[in-house]
Formats: C-alpha cells, sequence, structure tokens
C-alpha cells in the first residue's frame, strides 16, 4: 500500500473528523483522483481508511473495526468489475484502431477514378455512415462509352463492406464499358447469389453511356431508381426498370431501358441514403430533394452533388444516419 | 515447507469451508486483511465453479517458499466435463454465472500467477497462487 497516499489520506481524514469542512469533503475528492490513476483499488481504499482511523481514534470499539473487514470483502467484487472495465476500454479502443485500418483498406480496395470524357461531365460523392461503406460504386470507361454501377448493400459497417469487396471482383471480371446493363447484373447476380448467406440482400443499378449517341442505358435490381432531368421542360422524371434484388434467385430477367440526353439534361443515380434522409419532423420528400438539386443545375456536376450532400447534411443536423452515394451525369 | 490441506466440494456449504481453509492459511502465511479477502474471493470462484459446473471436485491449498518470499498456492480440481473453449472463458465480459468482473479473468487478476489444465471428459485443474511482498 502506497504509504503516500496513506499519509495524505489520514491527514484529510484527521481534519475532518474535527471540523467538518467543505474544504476537507473538496480535498478527499482530489485524493480519489489520484488513486484511481495510481490504480488503487476500492478494498485498498477501506484498508486505508481504517488504518488511518486506527491511529486518530484508537478508542473505538472492536465492533467497528470487525464491519470495515466485512466492508473490505464487499469491496473486493467492486476493484474486480473496475479492473475488468479497464481491460475493457482497452480492447474497444484497440478494435477501433483496427477498423480503422480495415476502412482505409475498403478505400484502397474499392478506389474508383472518375472518369474525364469529351460530352459529359460526371459528379461524384459517398460518405460512408460508419467506418466502412456498405455503398459501391464503379466506373468503367473506354473512348466512347462510359459505365456507371451503384450498389448498395442492405446494411451498414463491415458485413455490408466485405460484400462490397466481392462484387468489385465480379465487375472486374467483366470485359469492358459497353457491355449490356441486363448482362452486367446477370454476371454479377449469379456470383452474388452463390456467395452470399440468404439474409443478405444488395440492390444495384448499371448504366451505359454512348457519347458518340448521347444515349444512356440501364437496368436496375431492385435499386432506388435515378432521376431524369429535362432542361428543355425543366422536369424530373424516374427512371424505372423491373428488376429483383442480387442474391435472391440465379435467373433474374432485368428490363433495360434507355434514354437520349440533350444538353444541360442531367441523371441522378443514388442510394437510399439520399432518399431516406430523415429530419426530425420525418422523412425529407423527394420533392424536397428535387428541389435542392434543381437550385444549383447550372454548376458543374462536382459542384452539385457535393451541394446537395451539405444541404441534406444540414436539414439532418449532422446526423447521418446511412451510407450516402450520390452521382451525377449531365451532358455537356 | 509444504504444508497441505484440502477440502471436498460436493455442496455449497463446502464452499464456505474451503474459504475458511483458505483464510487462515493466508493470515498464518502473514497476508494482510485485503490480500486475505482477496485470496477467499479466488477460493470462492474457484469453488463455485466446481459445485456449478463439475458437480464435485477438491480445493487443496499450500503453503509455498519461492526465493525468500512465502506464499500461498490454490489448486482447484475436479472430474468434470473440461472446458470446450479456455480462451473464451478468459475473456472479460464473458461469464455464464452471471456475475461482473468475476469468473476465472477475475481469479487471475486476484492472484499473482494462474494456471489452466482442462482435458474433455476427463476434468480440470487450476492453480492459482500469491505471493506475500
Amino acid at each position: 500500500m502506497p504509504q503516500e497516499f496513506k499519509r495524505q489520506y489520514k491527514e484529510i481524514l484527521e481534519q475532518y473528523t474535527l471540523r467538518q469542512t467543505e474544504h476537507n469533503l473538496y480535498e478527499g475528492q482530489n485524493i480519489s483522483r489520484q488513486l484511481i490513476q495510481k490504480n488503487i483499488s476500492p478494498e485498498e481504499v477501506i484498508s486505508i481508511h481504517k488504518a488511518s482511523l486506527e491511529e486518530i481514534l484508537p478508542e473505538l470499539p472492536n465492533d467497528v473495526w470487525h464491519s470495515f473487514d466485512l466492508l473490505i470483502e464487499v469491496m473486493i467484487r467492486y476493484g474486480l468489475a473496475l479492473k475488468e472495465h479497464e481491460a475493457l476500454i482497452q480492447k474497444q479502443e484497440n478494435f477501433r484502431m483496427e477498423m480503422e485500418l480495415a476502412a482505409n483498406v475498403q478505400q484502397t480496395l474499392l478506389k474508383t477514378k472518375v472518369p474525364d470524357m469529351l460530352d459529359l461531365d460526371i459528379g461524384m460523392i459517398s460518405v460512408p455512415a460508419k467506418e466502412m461503406n456498405g455503398d459501391y460504386t464503379h466506373f468503367l470507361h473506354d473512348d466512347t462509352t462510359v459505365g456507371i454501377a451503384v450498389a448498395d448493400v442492405i446494411g451498414k459497417g463491415i458485413p455490408a463492406a466485405l460484400c462490397m469487396s466481392m462484387i468489385k471482383y465480379g465487375m472486374d471480371s467483366l470485359n469492358g464499358a459497353e457491355t449490356e446493363p441486363t448482362i452486367v447484373l446477370d454476371v454479377i447476380n449469379r456470383i452474388v447469389e452463390k456467395s452470399v448467406s440468404d439474409s443478405m440482400f444488395i440492390s444495384m443499378f448499371y448504366g451505359t453511356y454512348d457519347t458518340s449517341k448521347s444515349l444512356f442505358t440501364y437496368a436496375s435490381a431492385g435499386h432506388e431508381p435515378p432521376l431524369f432531368y429535362c432542361a428543355e421542360s425543366n422536369s424530373f422524371s424516374e427512371l424505372q426498370a423491373k428488376g429483383l434484388l442480387l442474391g435472391v434467385i440465379s435467373n433474374v430477367k432485368y428490363e433495360q431501358h434507355s434514354i437520349s440526353l440533350e444538353k444541360d439534361d442531367f441523371i441522378v443515380m443514388m442510394t437510399d441514403g439520399v432518399t431516406e434522409c430523415r429530419s426530425k419532423d420525418g422523412f425529407i420528400d423527394q420533392n424536397t430533394v428535387m428541389d435542392i438539386i434543381e437550385s444549383v443545375r447550372d454548376q458543374s456536376a462536382q459542384d452539385m452533388v457535393e451541394y446537395v450532400f451539405h444541404k441534406l447534411e444540414e436539414l439532418q443536423e449532422f446526423e447521418q444516419r446511412d451510407d450516402f452515394t450520390l452521382v451525377i451525369f449531365k451532358k455537356k | 515447507m509444504n504444508l497441505r490441506s484440502s477440502v471436498d466440494i460436493i455442496t455449497e456449504w463446502d464452499i464456505v469451508a474451503a474459504r475458511q481453509l483458505g483464510r487462515n492459511e493466508a493470515k498464518d502465511v502473514g497476508f494482510g486483511t485485503v490480500d486475505q479477502a482477496r485470496i477467499t474471493t479466488a477460493i470462492s470462484e474457484l469453488a463455485r465453479n466446481i459445485y456449478l459446473y463439475a458437480g464435485k471436485g477438491k480445493i487443496e491449498i499450500r503453503q509455498v517458499t519461492e526465493g525468500n518470499l512465502r506464499g500461498l498456492l490454490v489448486i482447484a480440481s475436479d472430474k468434470g466435463p473440461g472446458i470446450v473453449d479456455v480462451r473464451k472463458v478468459m475473456e472479460d465480459g464473458y461469464t455464464t454465472s452471471g456475475g461482473l468482473g468475476a469468473g476465472l479473468p477475475g481469479v487471475k487478476r486476484l492472484m499473482d500467477d494462474f494456471k489452466i489444465e482442462t482435458v474433455i471428459g476427463e476434468g480440470t485443474t487450476i492453480s492459482a497462487s500469491k505471493l506475500l511482498r
């Protein structure tokens, strides 16, 4: 038992038994901070108290001294619980660091470069809710065509992130940007169906834009429909395409549609982190999201996605509940 | 010096007898009140594990010397089912008897040295010792 603390404690106790001042109590609090810092357990504190009291008031009856022995016995488990608590906090810190490393690995693994196209302005933002991202965006491109995949694992965190890696390798096995959207979804669906448990669902959108024809062709596996903005009519419409979520059954027929883009038309692809934004008054409705997008329609695609993210962040009072991904294709 | 004595653990009351034996021996070695309470808590925990999971077994207490230090060695042995996942029972926060900060990690913390030998279907022997410093 550290003699230094015993001496200090005895002094405080002695003062307090004489005059019960707030100052003595304050000193008592201060010494408790030091005791905790030096890892002195509760049972030891009681033992210090007992030893000090024996010196200050030696004439106390024996029953009093015995009572301290009972109290020491009772406090042993508090001491153990405290040590366990400290060990668990350390363990949690180790987990946090491991998670941070994993998030870095994931970022490197899923890195995708936004292609520079002659006819098309592309903006992209993807922000995870936790350390790991369950949203996935991937670009494929050649001179005239750019392919875009946007996927969302139902769920967040590590399981979602592990699933994403699988989609990445599926995408890497494809031949190039010109692959038909329905074929892309079919290939990925077969991979996911074979390798993922029944409780894991992934929605995915795939589209290709052919700059030579200004034609956007797309298919969807149960994904959030993209918004199409027509500059001439100044209006939004949804790009619907029927198709089952990935990984449910192996043979799925996906619908494929095309739409041509005129100058200043744009397509907004997203995950449900965008459409399911919530403020304290409930869900932020689609019209609000459209208004926000429309208000910045003259800016570059990258400025647009960043503005929308910050605006929605603000509406949600900076509490992001789900992974958030937004991609804009805008015809120059 | 190698004094030894033991208590068979069959009923819950034998836990108290094992504690008593441990306390007497700890006093005899010269441990202070706090260390006595730590040693008896460790004995409680070990005896309780025998009572709950093995049905019956034995707590043996030995006075030991290491260099010029005296100390106490507690050996808990049973012929119970053995421990399937030792790593798991040694993990903080994992306990089947529902106690906070107790269980085998607690015993390890209360004592200086802790060893566990277990064979599935044959039984478990746990030795834990503490030296008087």
